[in-house]
């Protein structure tokens, strides 16, 4: 009989563990690995595959998400350690009618993009951005938003569609 | 054995797991360096002990006496604290250095100390603000100064069953001030080629009567170059006292040769950021003495 068993675990058995995420205001109730990333519970076990796997190791922020409204990266959370808070990712944006937020509205408007993969993560960062008030110039807006890398090199258009969501922010404030 | 996930709430807690735990334990603070090792397989811990239940361990109190930070306070939390920025700018602009700011929403100063990567930004900003280790375990309670430490790459010297709590910085003294530069190829998101810290206290005359000198990556630890501190001390930072704080930063130099960086390279940079780190926080100082923001 062939062996199919190809891969071997690397790492010792782990005990599922019993957690609640809390995700776009609904709780999850899931038994998990504990090594299990907050990344891989969001797209693998709760289907929502907005968020993006790019480098998984803390660099690119393709995976960007918000936890109790600061953006995180779910690639270097455990999903363990993000329970009891409220966890927002790219598909609770917009809103219950469908409406895009300012941010995805301005990212089409200003073709902030050109394959797309990295500007989920994009848009919850610069969300963020706008929130913390780091766009007092093009060059804050590029410091803070420089976690977030585009292989496109849509770079230009992604601080237009900053510049005019916090503008607009600060007009209705 | 099987791998386990835990979140004590209290220090005692924690200790006991610690102490009773067989096999490798790592311990979770914001797990921007762990996560990475555990997905490349470096690390296979039995157990990961996460410390932001613990309290006191997360956040920034101001006392008479200084500042207490929790060890797993993340470098965002730092980033935004006046009072630190004010009294400390070097720790705060070491912290705002490390990584992208999602990473700063996790990473954080107990994690980029026991990492103990000889290219981690706030330990020599930590260092020369004179920060205390507050570390816990199985015999109770001891202070660290923070450059006792790491002991080599990787390394430090925490016995078994032992963490970090918080980090405890003294008041500073009037017409003190700090800062903290590295040296990266590009703008952003990078690691350390060569770090320099630099505290100082100047007396109402505008001079140097006290200072500390940090250099990071540029050796197995981050090093406390006293003859460094010493070539100030005394000066109002004239070309002479620069020159020989270039050179005591230099002759502390033993770095790694790679791609990020000859030998050469970064002993020549070691004493140049020494140079402008040391100008930097003597114009701060000056500034506070002003009354003026830096």
């Amino acid at each position: 009989m062939p062996d199919t068993n190809f891969e071997q675990p690397q790492t010792p058995a782990a005990t599922p563990l019993a957690m609640t995420l809390h995700v776009n205001g609904r709780d999850h109730l899931m038994a998990l690995d504990p090594r299990t990333t907050l990344l891989d519970a969001l797209r693998e076990h709760l289907g929502l595959t907005g968020t993006k796997v790019g480098c998984n190791h803390g660099t690119c922020g393709a995976c960007t998400v918000h936890i109790d409204g600061r953006r995180h990266l779910a690639c270097l959370v455990l999903a363990a350690a993000a329970q009891r808070r409220n966890i927002g990712t790219i598909e609770g944006l917009a809103g219950p009618d469908g409406a895009l937020h300012p941010m995805q509205a301005a990212f089409v408007a200003h073709d902030a993009l050109q394959c797309g993969y990295c500007t989920p993560g994009q848009i919850m960062s610069a969300v963020a951005c706008v929130a913390e008030g780091h766009t007092g110039s093009d060059a804050e807006i590029r410091e803070y938003m420089s976690g977030n890398l585009c292989r496109c090199g849509a770079y230009p258009n992604i601080v237009a569609a900053v510049r005019e969501v916090a503008a607009n922010a600060q007009q209705r404030s | 054995m099987s791998l386990s996930y835990a979140s004590p709430t209290t220090v005692n807690e924690a200790v006991a797991l610690l102490t009773g735990a067989t096999g490798l334990t790592k311990i979770l603070s914001g797990g921007t360096d762990l996560l990475v090792q555990l997905r490349s397989g470096r690390v296979k811990p039995d157990i990961i002990m996460d410390t932001k239940k613990i309290p006191g361990i997360l956040g920034i109190i101001e006392t008479e006496a200084g500042f207490v930070i929790g060890a797993a306070t993340p470098g965002a939390v730092i980033g935004e604290h006046a009072g630190l920025a004010a009294a400390y700018p070097g720790i705060v602009e070491a912290a705002n250095l490390i990584g992208s700011t999602q990473v700063q929403g996790r990473a954080s100063l107990a994690g980029n100390l026991c990492n103990a990567s000889p290219a981690a930004d706030s330990v020599p900003a930590m260092i020369t603000a004179g920060a205390i280790a507050i570390v816990v375990g199985p015999n109770g309670q001891r202070a660290v100064p923070v450059e006792q430490i790491v002991i080599g790459p990787g390394r430090t010297s925490l016995a078994r069953g032992e963490f970090i709590l918080e980090f405890k910085l003294p008041k500073p003294a009037a017409r003190s001030s700090g800062a903290y530069l590295r040296f990266i190829p590009r703008t952003e998101m990078d690691i350390a080629v060569v770090g320099a810290a630099v505290n100082v206290t100047l007396d109402a005359a505008g001079v140097i009567t006290h200072a500390r000198v940090s250099l990071g990556a540029v050796a197995p630890t981050q090093l406390l170059v006293v003859d460094g501190a010493n070539a100030i001390i005394g000066s109002k930072l004239d070309d002479a006292a620069l020159a020989k704080l270039d050179a005591a930063a230099r002759a502390v130099c033993n770095p790694i040769d790679d791609k990020r960086g000859t030998i050469d390279f970064r002993i020549k940079v070691a004493g140049v950021l020494a140079r402008r780190a040391a100008a930097i926080a003597v114009q701060r100082a000056l500034g506070q003495a002003a009354g003026t923001k830096h």
